[in-house]
């Protein structure tokens, strides 16, 4: 063994033995999670519990599942938003809507859809063009807190503002309060717009694919991964859509690690939104 | 400046700035030598939808070639780096940045902090770290952990920064080893970072 390791080094190495260690105890495999991120939240909760060494989350993670659990949770501990780059609800809204239009059933994918506020946009989406009650929505996430938040529908009303503001900006056609109702500090999401929602849990890593899919969108779930696991991912994805079906990504996001590029065409490259070619 | 000894020759720049921060990066960029061989990574605070705003503006002025990060770009020498709006901009140790969502640091995202603490992890002694203008205190417990990785640390003076907040609260670390005007940056970082 060499006599020197940085801090850095020392921490990488304690960080693998930990991802082995939860890889073999508990079949979660994170090993080609995008390090940067990981070994932030990993510090963070060591931070929590007063824990200086990486190495030590090993024998508690073996021991303790619910420590376990509730760390995975706190890896995506995530903001998301309604109409999140209203642009790209446009897009849909004009270019890929009156497609989807001509089938006579549509199902659409929400891959990663964390607290659900995408999941619900698309549902006010759908139903402003007259489509909802043909749609199947499946809205999956690793995330079992995620899930259970999102299949409520309810979302603190200090964020409602800026809801509205991306809902105007998106093309919305009537007013996003007529999707809600208000409580004391929160709003509630019409159980409506959740009828043509299956929520289910679902591991873009470990999981595989459940169904053919007009439209995916997985957006802001790749910059979880490295390069490779994001090509494994699109891969199952691309497998997951019908000849001619969308993908929507991330705004920051690229195909460029996947070899799926090649089947597919550009709606809005700078959107982030595909179109798979025939087959 | 004679009197810049940086122990290992640096592998990247990281900037942070806020308040004040176009001017101040305007003018550094268009100062620095086109042979400027290090990657610099920039996170600038900015509203939710404005960094193609900013990208116009800096680009401008650049001397050398400057984009938004997408996550997963290939960290280039030579190139300049801006965090997107609304996103955290990280380093990866393969040498590629990586975007986060996470709730925002010293309210905000992109976070200077989050930049600084994953770039000194990869670079440890090979990064010099640079807080410039704002009016938050986003930076300074990114510079600790800079100088607790070995890194250089470099603050703009208070005193003449559009915004001295920022800047203070990093000198107040105790964890800085230049102090220096924004005039002097440039040549600063060309000497350690000059072809
Ligand atoms: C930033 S949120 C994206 C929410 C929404 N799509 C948006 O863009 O606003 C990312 C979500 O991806 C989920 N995620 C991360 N790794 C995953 C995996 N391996 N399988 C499924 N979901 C995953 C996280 O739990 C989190 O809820």
């Amino acid at each position: 063994m060499i006599e020197t390791c940085s801090v850095a080094d020392l921490e990488r190495l304690e960080l693998d033995l930990l991802l082995d260690a939860v890889k073999t105890r508990y079949g979660y495999d994170f090993h080609d999670y995008a390090k940067a991120s990981m070994i932030r939240r990993v510090r963070k909760y060591m931070d929590g519990k007063g824990i200086d060494h990486v190495s030590e989350l090993i024998p508690l993670f073996l021991h303790d599942n619910r420590a376990f659990y509730r760390f995975v949770k706190s890896l995506s501990v995530v903001v998301t938003e309604m109409f999140r780059d209203p642009d790209v609800f446009k897009v849909l809204r004009e270019e890929v809507i009156p497609v989807l239009k001509t089938y006579p059933f549509i199902k659409v994918w929400h891959a990663g859809c964390a607290s659900g506020q995408e999941v619900y946009s698309m549902a006010i989406l759908l139903e402003e063009e007259g489509l909802l009650d043909r749609c199947q929505i499946y809205a999956t996430d690793f995330n079992d807190d995620a899930l259970q938040l999102a299949k409520k529908g309810i979302y603190p009303a200090k964020d409602i503002e800026l809801y509205k503001k991306n809902y105007r900006l998106s093309g919305g056609k009537s007013r996003l309060g007529d999707y809600c109702v208000s409580l004391y500090d929160s709003i509630k999401i019409n159980s409506r717009l959740a009828e043509r929602v299956t929520f289910a849990n679902h591991n873009l890593v470990t999981d595989g694919v459940f169904g053919e899919m007009h439209l995916v969108m997985c957006r802001n779930v790749l910059i979880y991964f490295n390069e490779q696991l994001q090509d494994r991912a699109l891969t199952l994805i691309n497998d997951s859509l019908c000849p001619r079906g969308f993908l929507c990504i991330g705004r920051r996001e690229n195909l460029k690690f996947s070899q799926i590029r090649n089947y597919l065409e550009d709606v809005s490259n700078t959107l982030r939104i595909y179109r798979k070619l025939g087959s | 400046m004679s009197w810049i000894s940086v122990g290992n020759k640096p592998r990247a720049v990281v900037l942070g700035a806020s308040a004040g921060g176009i001017n101040a990066l305007g003018f550094l960029f268009s100062e620095l030598g086109e042979d400027f061989s290090l990657p610099i990574l920039v996170t600038k605070h900015v509203g939710l939808n404005d960094d193609r705003g900013m990208l116009r503006v800096l680009a401008r002025q650049s001397t050398l070639p400057i984009k938004v990060a997408k996550d997963k770009h290939r960290i280039l020498p030579g190139t300049i780096y801006l965090a997107p709006a609304g996103y955290h901009m990280l380093v990866e140790e393969q040498g590629v940045v990586s975007l986060n969502l996470e709730a925002p640091v010293a309210h905000s995202r992109p976070s200077i902090d989050v930049l600084f603490q994953s770039a000194a992890r990869v670079y440890g002694q090979e990064l010099v770290a640079v807080v410039l203008t704002g009016a938050n205190r986003d930076g300074a417990d990114g510079i600790r952990t800079v100088k607790g990785f070995g890194g250089t640390t470099v603050v703009q003076c208070p005193e003449t920064a559009e915004m001295g907040f920022m800047p203070k609260a990093s000198l107040d670390t105790g964890c800085v080893d230049y102090l220096v005007t924004l005039e002097e940056i440039p040549a600063f970082l060309d000497q350690i970072g000059g072809a």
